[in-house]
């Protein structure tokens, strides 16, 4: 454990805004109104308003140093698993900012933003040939709203056909911990389904809760371990027979595209995340976008609205774009029609890939994952070893080091000047390590990547406390963090420094 | 074009690494009939043609910059400093991940330990989240963080009517499946004096919006207060930027106050990403979904931010989490730090003042056109309600053929309120502009 002793007040790298904070300081100015002013009613007005008081520069020297802490993208390899941390091209960014779609209102008449539809029924069309279904929506603002859009549209559709009894989700014991919070939340009792020694679902503990009051099943496909569940149409079958629905989670389409397509397989229903698999940007935390696929079945059932052709094209005139809402629709998840922005850099990156393009994206991907996994497996225990789709899962742990834990490997890889890659997940796997490339990482870095692994492995043998005490002062601008004292004292907010004894 | 950046030497030593001779060795477990299926897309343009495609596309509709905008419902057309987008711009931020490595993440964490802090100024509270997904989403987690304080025992949202039509539309399909009523007062209504008798015993919940969705401004305090007394939490919808000049939700006792933060620098995008924004009291911290930020020290005695309360998340609950949520709008998150910080208390007075005098003067304005009203007496803050001579449907049509993008059509959600428009004012909007709706609406009702 590292110990965090203070002696004294903790050294303030950069003071927050509050404490650059200086009365009377203007960062941006506005013109005097044109029009008379008019009465503002005394008794509905604040008082005071806390906000900080910086010059334009104050602000962007400020913002500039706290970018310089952070780790990204653009300044490093990311093997981080189930989060595909692809690199994000630059002309996303400038196609998302162009006037014509930064400064449209989601409110206006449809005659006036046509180009805007037709990108999203065109992205509709796209991502509907991609995985082979029928149907879609793009409302959904990350991976976890789309999967609760699905399961509501599950939950409605067996309602509709007078299946009011169902109530159960099955979910394999690989799967990302958003499934069974969506399924719960969506009022379903979860139950666990586990794995085999191939890491595939075991079929026969499927076969035991596949009974009638199945609402349907939810598989990450490839799965968690990265695996490709060599059982998936068998599973479909299973649950379909039992008159379940199977979600296919989306989370790994980035090994899938122009290879298989999900709905081809059985599948009913599965969420994208743009921000993996079509490159939109990461964000720090969001914002993603988690468009769901359904089949002709559940078609009646999506979110309001989606786009379609109200008007055919006649005699040349182009067709009309409008916003529809579906027959037995479960209703509006969020304000207007989704994350648009982020349809605007998927739709540029897949105009720019094509259909081959996108099947080198999920080649290279898995080539990638290959490849590393064939240079770690004799240094690092891989549990389910086979040929691993975009990602595999190894264990950060020896017998003969045993005060090492998967933590050190992924803070020591920080001095190496590696992001980590996901630890402690998926909980099957002890240690566990889950290392995702992306196709955009060449040879070389995958080499370097390797490298330290391999370097690592000895250290963990010889010197321990490398490990334990990474990542070192020379390396990362912070070190180690205090998370007891975080949740202890709970600070979670900052104040003008007149105001803290009110606090 | 791809961005793959792999020689074919490269690739071919790499499949002699991983012991395979062709790319289609890899997908082995993958169904053979399912195999390789054909895509039938476009093919790959070259960045410049997409370049060009996307201009064409963006080019095919008219923006705020092209007409003249009065449209507001929930979505506000406000100067936005260049200096944001700069920020944005950094791949230091925009590229990164969700800061779960705190060593490699501090530039995140702190921006949204500011933000958090901002945010809870703004609205007079203790305490603001990571942010979610939008203003719709925010006000269904206040209703889910409600149903959850009270175990199921308490199943009655009083929710105003004045609450905006999609965050209530959200809220219905967040709860379809959940034991829980829904009551509302009658539009036109004062929502005060409206609402108290809903209120009992069963009251999980007491819902209002600031300015409401009619853009009218009341004190709330005496609801607040009534849903407290009867054992009931208290949340208030407000919009940030009315929150620069009026009384603070926070002042008024609520117990939450969530919103959507895009009039706070962030793009309309014709929907989004925008920023949900949640805030409660010190009490209930634990009880908020969505990411937290707090201040700590590094092992090398530096203060420092990390995520933290993470045991209330799905990553770990599970399914005992009582929301799924697994991300925030980490960038409008950071774009809204930006624009509190470069206004700071000036810019954000002078914003908000301009919104008020801009609106009360269209106001005074249009209602000297004979036909036309004012729908409620109310106080309102930059948006109001017209009653017109004719379905406003017509009138935005007329409107439009002059470069003018008219009021919110309120007969769209109230259908009683068909000859009903919102019209918003804000600070783009020149007297100019304003002279021009009403020598428009003038000539709508000569016609």
């Amino acid at each position: 454990m590292t110990e965090f002793k203070l002696d004294s007040a903790p050294k303030i790298v950069e003071p927050t805004i509050y404490e650059l904070s200086s009365p009377g300081r203007i960062g941006v100015d506005f013109p005097d109104p044109d029009v008379p002013r008019s009465n503002v009613p005394d008794s509905l007005l604040r008082a005071e308003l806390p906000l900080p008081e910086l010059s334009e520069v104050d602000v962007i020297r400020h913002f500039v140093k706290l970018s310089t802490f952070n780790y990204s993208v653009d300044s490093g390899y990311y093997p981080l698993g189930s989060c595909t941390m692809k690199y994000n091209p630059k002309i996303n960014e400038d196609t998302a900012r162009l006037s014509g779609f930064a400064n449209i209102h989601p409110l206006q008449p449809i005659e006036t933003t046509q180009g805007a539809l037709l990108l999203m029924y065109q992205l509709q069309e796209w991502l509907k040939e991609i995985s082979g279904f029928d149907a879609i929506t793009l409302q959904p603002a990350a991976g976890a709203h789309g999967e609760f859009v699905g399961v509501l549209m599950m939950r409605a559709y067996q309602n509709d056909r007078g299946e009011t009894k169902r109530n159960k989700m099955l979910i394999p014991d690989s799967a990302h911990g958003t499934n069974p919070a969506t399924s719960a939340m969506s009022g379903l009792k979860v139950v666990q389904i586990p794995s085999d020694e191939r890491g595939n679902v075991d079929l026969n503990a499927l076969r035991a809760e596949a009974d009638d009051t199945l609402v349907g099943m939810m598989l990450t496909n490839p799965n968690t371990l990265g695996l490709f569940d060599e059982n998936v149409e068998e599973i479909c079958q299973i649950v379909h027979n039992a008159g379940g629905l199977m979600y296919g989670d989306g989370a790994n389409m980035n090994a899938m595209l122009g290879i298989t397509k999900m709905a081809d397989l059985g599948f009913d229903v599965m969420h994208y995340n743009l921000h993996k698999t079509f490159s939109t940007p990461h964000g720090g935390g969001g914002p993603g976008s988690g468009p769901v696929c359904v089949t002709e079945t559940l078609a009646p059932f999506l979110p309001a609205p989606i786009v379609e052709i109200v008007e055919e094209e006649v005699d040349g005139i182009p067709p009309l774009y409008g916003l529809v809402d579906p027959s037995k629709t479960i209703g509006r998840v969020k304000a207007f029609h989704g994350h648009f922005g982020m349809f605007v850099r998927a739709f540029t990156y897949i105009a720019m890939h094509g259909p081959d393009g996108l099947r080198d994206i999920s080649e290279y991907a898995v080539l990638n994952a290959n490849y590393i996994l064939a240079r770690l497996r004799d240094t690092y225990h891989v549990p389910y070893d086979r040929i691993c789709m975009h990602e595999f899962v190894a264990e950060g742990r020896w017998k003969d080091a045993p005060d090492v834990h998967a933590l050190d490997i992924a803070k020591r890889l920080m001095d190496y000047g590696f992001h980590p890659p996901t630890n402690y997940f998926p909980l099957i796997v002890h240690e566990a390590l889950m290392i995702e490339p992306t196709e955009t990482e060449n040879k070389d870095t995958l080499d370097s990547f390797i490298d330290a692994m391999i370097k690592i492995a000895k250290e963990a043998h010889e010197e321990p406390d490398l490990l334990h005490d990474a990542p070192h002062l020379e390396n990362t601008p912070f070190g180690r963090l205090d998370e007891v004292k975080a949740a202890k004292d709970l600070i979670l907010c900052c104040w003008l420094p007149e105001d803290y004894e009110n606090q | 074009m791809t961005y793959i950046p792999h020689s074919p030497k490269e690739r071919d030593e790499m499949l002699k690494t991983v012991g395979v001779e062709k790319m289609s060795d890899l997908f082995g477990a993958i169904p053979e009939a399912h195999r390789y299926p054909d895509l039938d897309l476009p093919s790959a343009l070259t960045e410049m043609e997409a370049a060009a495609e996307l201009s064409d596309l963006a080019q095919a509709n008219e923006t705020t910059k092209d007409l003249v905008s009065f449209l507001g419902a929930g979505i506000y057309n406000h100067y936005i400093p260049a200096a944001i987008n700069h920020i944005l711009l950094r791949g230091e931020f925009y590229t990164a991940y969700t800061p779960y490595q705190p060593e490699i993440s501090q530039g995140t964490l702190q921006a949204i330990f500011e933000y958090q802090s901002l945010i809870a100024n703004l609205t007079g509270m203790d305490v603001a989240n990571a942010s979610h997904y939008d203003g719709a989403t925010a006000v269904a987690e206040a209703v889910n963080m409600a149903l959850a304080q009270f175990r199921g025992k308490r199943k009655k949202i009083v929710m105003s009517t004045g609450v905006h039509p999609h965050y209530r539309a959200t809220t219905d399909t967040y709860t379809q499946f959940a034991d829980v009523e829904f009551v509302s007062e009658e539009a036109s209504r004062n929502t005060s004096e409206a609402l108290i008798p809903l209120i009992d015993k069963n009251t999980a919940l007491v819902l209002v919006q600031y300015p409401d969705f009619f853009g009218r401004i009341c004190d709330y305090t005496k609801l607040g207060e009534a849903a407290h007394e009867a054992g009931a939490l208290f949340c208030v919808v407000a919009n940030p930027t009315a929150l620069g000049m009026l009384k603070t939700p926070g002042e008024m006792g609520a117990d939450m106050v969530v919103g959507e933060g895009q009039p706070l620098g962030i793009s309309m995008s014709y929907g989004g990403p925008y920023l949900g924004f949640f805030t409660t009291r010190n009490k209930f911290v634990r009880k908020m979904a969505g990411r937290l930020v707090g201040e700590s020290v590094d092992a090398r005695g530096q203060r420092a931010f990390v995520l933290t309360l993470t045991p209330r998340e799905q990553h770990i609950k599970r399914e005992r989490a009582t929301s799924n949520i697994c991300s925030n709008q980490g960038l409008l998150a950071l774009a809204a730090g930006v624009y509190m910080s470069l206004l700071g208390q000036t810019g954000m007075k002078q914003v908000v003042e301009l919104c008020y005098h801009k609106a009360h003067y269209a106001a005074e304005k249009i209602i000297e056109i004979p036909g036309f009203s004012l729908t409620f007496d109310s106080q309102f803050f930059h948006e109001f309600v017209v009653t017109c001579p004719k379905p406003v449907a017509e009138i935005n049509a007329h409107l439009l053929e002059h470069g003018i993008l008219g009021g919110y059509d309120l007969g769209q959600d109230y259908p009683e309120m068909a000859d009903q428009m919102l019209v918003a004012v804000t600070e783009m909007n020149s007297k100019e502009e304003i002279d021009a709706l009403v020598a428009m609406l003038s000539e709508v009702n000569h016609d």
